[in-house]
């Protein structure tokens, strides 16, 4: 049986910048931050999508970057935890963490504040979760929204508490 | 106990206590509600974890794991797994070189982290399902996995002892477990117990789980020579591993580094060694590479343990006042035949309540599992979750009010050891927790509430986890600039510690927080102990303590070596530190600065290094913390679904050092009783040992949509006894949780479930 | 997980045409879309393909009405992009609502309306390499039949298989009358959604009836059934984020007090989403009353097999069964 040793080249486009990486195609993606690229906010929890430590932004939307292939994500906008804090200055998401105490280890933060982020996102869209009545618009972010909304995003610290109150904090931040 | 214990319990009666702690009621910088000193470095990604480090030339490396239970390797093909490109070694027990094993997991001077006497590739036998049968290194961790997964092993196998169940009949008593009697007794208990006029009598059965921190344990080992060595470890025991690995590789103590500054998540599960350790080191130095050895969520599983399962009885009777007349509370737990931890389910009987008549102790037996090893509040989550759901039966008995017969049998003294409680403000935390629950408008019947389709109950447990101290050292260094640095090897796994240390050593030294560096996570810093038994803030605590005086008394001396310094003639008791400098207590505003007086002693700092004794105020007094966990539950009546919707946790731990931290350590250890209590459970497959559900897809941590909105409350009441009037804060949180969410089950359903984890089948 | 070729499709002819050629060339390929299921099975070594083609970029992502007041839904369709459109809200909410009980939301905007049936089952021996199987490797025997298996199948099973099909999405296409259409070397074509899954038999490896070389390329919602009331409940064993030990798809049309029209599907129970044929026919002729409700639920669940840890299945898919319907009858005005 054959099988392939070739590497292959591609292009990413993570935090604004392109990077050419030469890899293997069963690289996924969350390995080509985290060795390739040197970027290991963005954490391994699991490796098959059942924690979201790995959670990142492509085109602002969350995904588990550990259950795809670097390949398929060539040239999409990645972005992960490094490229939030642009010039500097903290994304109110990542301040309101250290406020609410949203974490303790800090291995489930970068996933957890990249998923708040493209959560809120969804929100305001309209877009549904399973707790949003039938054919509702969802207008407010309860906890029972947030909770179900964030439900991907496994902490065993147990900071969900802290999680809750600085996505609340940050969503009326970002709203004003 | 043997005669030394003897001696030494009674001499220490006779011992003058340490003097009350004078920052117990000092608040600039601690009680404060500060936020971590990591915080913006964990949430910017920049806090590299163990497997993150950069190295030049560095590869990855892989376990193969058995696939038996018990037997022998016969025959082990590593072909198809040489073929793989880029795979520079493959070492199995029949290439391995000798390894020596490592003590067991102990602090004190000599510390080590072993955690079982397996000789992981220095033998064909196989011991436990998972068990690691070859490292694999490669240039990268895809080829290295993958060709570990080429690797095919055939075993002559051997019957093992897979199943908890079936070898609870070989049980035996432990010699001593934690340095306790494995079993108390007084009185003729089973006569109280045949004459009582109220009893309860039942059985409790516990799974195994495991810790599952979010980051999976991984390993960077690079070797300097042939002797030296350094690791990037996911550690909560820097200085035990460090040791450790120097005794199985026949190495100074002082050549192992163990670098562990950010470790995510621990929970007991990366308190000891485990094989990854070994062979990491093991691999880099078979190759000549700098390896790294991450393991998957299934290597996890494979070859770290977790918390035994147990089996426990729980009989009491009462008089009609509610009044304890006889206490038993027994059982099995099991452990490896390679190690020896039988986890301490019946240590909170023997402190929690007055009783005439009691027989409290456990048995263990052995089992073809991984070790088993710490998990948060060993033997008290367990333990708690079996006498406080008696105890609710009880009241439900006597038709008493569940905390108001708790309040009835709190004991004036320790119920065993006839010791006096260093600090016990149970019927406060009660109180407290109670006005925020709301306890008062609760109705005592059962199955009394209903929200459309769900049952809602009330319920509540007492909590409970012990004081430790241990042996620990630090660093202090005053700077010429006015800055400070504080070290030790102590780990920081998100309970606070660097926060709560700056905090300490601000207020200790006088200095301000953000003119202090805590170093730690480092074995070269001085030893601290294992980041375990809730023990690790106090400890450091005394040590820095002892530290500080040394310093004062040196800077006093220096001072004083100018004729005309304002502190002549003062003794050391005459002044403190304060204000960046030491003053005296009597006039505060005569004294020096720490800079002033290095410059005008032309020195750039001063350094002291302490290391504290044992803890003898434990032989001396019964010293525990306590915690009132009360929790609301809706139960679906139709699927038995069940809802935590509201909880309050009251605790009783000393003084609180900073709030925010503390209320995050407490919430964190309720919402993994949450998860014990409603949806965790290890799965070993009694017909081959093996784990079935070796992921986080099918152990079920709890998610966001479990949890509910958690108040915290506190007494805030120092002990006196211990460093700054605290207690640890990171076990407590869990004891109680799976007693108060049973009771309130029962309240909510009428139905006692008295197996965990409590899913919906079991409530149908 | 092994190493392999990776092809990127820019269309779903070219797609069909590379795995046409590798199919000549003895290379096994694997489409690959979201990844959520099948890089997983590739890391755990269940799936080993030699190439596997990239699909996400097909052309097949657009949600579209059909003649008649239906929707076609093409295979590339994310499925937070689907739960959350507009029409499929308006004349599906059953849809909706069993996908957003499904998975994660970040997984949800990865995984793809194709993907989502060809889910592989979350059995635990299937997954582990070391334990007997009868779907990774035939003839091994089955090792769920006598072990952990409290999360099996209770109908449909068979002695070869007891595994259950993972979906929530696809237990309301089962219920919904959909049509799955595909492409490949025999051209195109397409079949009811019942038929699309097997039942395990002697050939537990077969989770489908797709072909070697077809390509799912859009699924169909007839008109028939936009617009009925309808309710999704999932049963499982944390509030979110983990698959379901009963499920149960149901819609439900009362007009004048008489049953007019009712779909109803389970899922977590069987190889395959379970669409509950003879608990319908039951109800096409019943009153909607709770007794007919319990007496459909009980019919529907007399073949069910329990095989020890999942016997509580049996039950609590009645109680789950007569509960949805008595809440959506309620909701009509019916008093029960």
């Amino acid at each position: 049986m054959p099988v392939s040793n070739e590497l292959e080249t591609v292009t990413l486009h993570v935090n604004g910048v392109e990077k050419v990486l030469l890899i293997e195609p069963r690289v996924s993606l969350l390995d080509a931050l985290r060795d390739h690229l040197g970027l290991t906010g963005t954490k391994k929890g699991c490796d098959q999508g059942a924690c979201g430590a790995c959670t990142v932004l492509v085109d602002g939307e969350r995904i588990n970057s550990c259950l795809t292939l670097a390949m398929q994500y060539e040239g999409r906008a990645i972005v992960t935890i490094e490229g939030l804090a642009a010039s500097g200055e903290m994304h109110p998401m990542q301040r309101a963490f250290i406020q609410h105490d949203g974490f303790q280890c800090g291995y489930c933060t970068p996933g957890q504040i990249c998923s708040a982020i493209g959560m809120l996102t969804e929100f305001r869209s309209g877009a549904p979760s399973a707790v949003t009545g039938e054919g509702a618009t969802p207008s407010e972010l309860t906890d029972e929204e947030l909770r179900e909304r964030m439900s991907g995003n496994l902490c065993r610290c147990g900071a969900y508490v802290g999680i809750r109150e600085a996505i609340h904090q940050a969503h009326g931040e970002m709203a004003r | 106990m043997s005669i030394v214990q003897k001696v030494t319990q009674a001499f220490v009666q006779v011992l003058p206590d340490r003097d009350r702690d004078e920052l117990t009621d000092q608040q600039r910088f601690l009680g404060k509600a500060i936020d971590r000193v990591d915080g913006s470095v964990k949430v910017t990604g920049a806090a590299k974890f163990s497997a993150e480090y950069p190295v030049d030339g560095l590869v990855h490396a892989a376990l193969a794991f058995s696939t038996i239970s018990k037997g022998a390797i016969k025959a082990i093909d590593i072909s198809a797994a040489e073929r793989i490109p880029g795979v520079l070694k493959i070492i199995t027990h029949l290439t391995a070189p000798d390894m020596k094993i490592s003590p067991p997991l102990s602090p004190g001077d000599d510390p080590a982290a072993g955690t079982t006497n397996v000789k992981i590739l220095n033998t064909d036998r196989i011991s436990w399902n998972g068990q690691p049968v070859a490292v694999v290194v490669a240039d990268t961790h895809e080829r290295a996995q993958h060709a570990a997964s080429l690797i095919r092993v055939t075993y002559t196998e051997a019957a093992g002892a897979n199943s908890f169940e079936e070898s609870i009949p070989s049980a035996h008593k432990p010699k001593q477990i934690l340095g306790e009697e494995p079993e108390v007794i007084k009185g003729d208990v089973d006569a109280a117990l045949g004459a009582a006029q109220y009893k309860v009598d039942l059985n409790f059965v516990t799974p195994p789980y495991n810790h599952n921190a979010i980051e999976p344990h991984a390993c960077i080992a690079i070797w300097e020579g042939d002797d030296k060595v350094t690791l990037y470890d996911a550690s909560q025991f820097t200085a035990g591993t460090a040791n450790s690995i120097a005794k199985m590789f026949g190495l100074k103590r002082e050549s192992v580094r163990v670098l562990s500054p950010f470790v995510g998540g621990g929970f007991g599960g990366k308190g000891g060694i485990w094989a990854h350790n070994q062979l990491c080191v093991l691999a880099a130095r078979t190759t000549g590479r700098p390896v790294r050895l991450a393991l998957s969520r299934e290597g996890v599983f494979r070859i770290v343990g977790g918390r035994t399962p147990s089996q426990q009885q729980v009989a009491i009777g009462a008089d009609a006042d509610g009044k304890f007349t006889a206490f038993i509370h027994e059982g099995v737990t099991s452990q490896s035949p390679d190690n020896d931890l039988p986890e301490q389910f019946s240590f909170p009987a023997r402190h929690l309540y007055a009783m005439p008549a009691y027989r409290i102790g456990q048995r263990v037996c052995e089992v073809n599992r991984v070790a088993n090893t710490f998990m948060r509040a060993p033997g008290e989550s367990i333990g708690t979750f079996a006498i406080e759901s008696a105890i609710d039966a009880l009241a439900y008995e006597l038709q008493i009010d569940p905390i108001e017969l708790r309040m009835r049998n709190e004991p004036e003294t320790d119920p065993v050891s006839g010791h006096p409680f260093s600090s016990r403000h149970v019927r406060e935390a009660y109180r407290m927790g109670a006005e925020k629950f709301g306890w008062s408008s609760r109705p005592a019947a059962v199955r009394s509430q209903r929200d459309g389709a769900w049952l809602v109950g009330q319920g509540v447990a007492t909590g409970t986890y012990p004081v430790y101290r241990m042996v620990t050292s630090a660093r202090v260094r005053i700077n010429a600039d006015g800055t400070a640095v504080v070290q030790t090897s102590a780990q920081e796994m998100g309970m606070g510690t660097a926060t709560v240390q700056t905090q300490h050593a601000a207020e200790r030294l006088g200095i301000a927080m953000e003119k202090i560096r805590f170093d730690y996570g480092d074995s070269r810093f001085p030893m601290a102990s294992v980041a375990g038994g809730s023990s690790q803030t106090i400890s450091i605590a005394l040590a820095v303590h002892q530290a500080a005086e040394v310093l004062v008394k040196e800077f006093l001396a220096l001072a004083q070596k100018e004729t005309d310094s304002v502190l002549k003639g003062a003794s050391v008791d005459d002044v403190y530190a304060v204000n960046e400098g030491i003053y005296r207590r009597d006039r505060p505003a005569i004294g020096e600065t720490y800079a002033a007086i290095l410059e005008r002693a032309g020195k750039t700092h001063l350094e002291a290094e302490e290391q504290t004794g044992q803890a003898k105020e434990i032989l001396k007094y019964s010293m525990h913390s306590y915690a009132a966990q009360f929790c609301e539950v809706r139960v679906h009546e139709q699927t038995g679904e069940v809802r935590v919707t509201r909880f309050v946790g009251a605790f009783d731990t000393g003084r609180i050092l900073n709030p925010k931290t503390a209320t995050s350590q407490f919430r964190g250890g309720i919402v993994m009783g949450i998860g014990m209590a409603l949806t965790e459970e290890t799965m070993f497959d009694d017909r081959t040992g093996r784990i079935v559900n070796a992921t986080l897809a099918e152990y079920h941590v709890p998610v966001q949509a479990d949890v509910p909105h958690i108040d915290i409350v506190y007494t805030d009441i120092p002990d006196d006894k211990t460093p700054l009037g605290a207690h640890g804060v990171g076990e407590i949180g869990i004891t109680g949780v799976a007693a108060a969410i049973a009771n309130a089950i029962y309240h909510a359903t009428g139905k006692r479930i008295t197996e965990l984890p409590i899913t919906l089948d079991k409530l149908m | 997980m092994n190493n392999f070729t990776y092809t990127r499709a820019f269309e779903a002819d070219a797609a069909l045409k590379v795995i046409a050629e590798n199919s000549v060339q003895h290379i096994s390929s694997r489409f690959l879309a979201g990844g959520t299921n099948l890089v997983d099975l590739m890391r755990e070594g269940i799936d080993q393909p030699q190439a596997v083609i990239d699909i996400t970029r097909l052309p097949l992502a657009e949600i579209e009405e059909a003649a008649g007041g239906g929707l076609r839904m093409g295979a590339m369709v994310r499925n937070s992009h689907l739960a959350a459109h507009p029409l499929v809200r308006e004349r599906y909410p059953l849809l909706s609502q069993a996908i957003l009980a499904g998975a994660s939301a970040q997984l949800r905007n990865m995984a793809t309306t194709g993907g989502n049936l060809m889910q592989r089952t979350r059995c635990y021996y299937f997954y582990d390499g070391a334990a007997r199987c009868n779907k990774r490797t035939p003839g091994s025997g089955c090792d769920a039949i006598d072990g952990f298996n409290r999360i099996h199948a209770i109908l449909g099973a068979s002695d070869q298989c007891i595994a259950t099909h993972p979906s929530d999405m696809c237990v309301a296409l089962a219920a919904l009358d959909a049509k799955v259409n595909m492409s490949g070397p025999g051209g195109d074509r397409s079949m009811t959604f019942t038929e699309f899954h097997r039942l395990p038999g002697d050939t537990p490896e077969i989770d489908t009836n797709l072909r070697a070389g077809e390509l799912i390329t859009s699924i169909d919602l007839p008109a028939s059934t936009a617009g009925l009331p309808s309710l999704y409940r999932k049963v499982r064993d944390r509030a979110s984020y983990a698959f379901a030990l009963v499920s149960v798809a149901a819609a439900l049309k009362i007009e004048d007090g008489k049953i007019r029209e009712v779909r109803l599907a389970l899922g977590g129970v069987a190889h395959k989403p379970w669409r509950a044929f003879a608990a319908e026919q039951l109800l096409q002729v019943a009153e909607p009353t709770v007794e007919a409700f319990t007496q459909a639920a009980a019919a529907e669940l007399a073949p069910a097999v329990p095989r020890g840890g999942n016997g509580f299945k049996i039950e609590l898919a009645k109680r789950t069964i007569a509960s949805v319907l008595s809440e959506l009858a309620a909701a009509q005005g019916v008093r029960q």
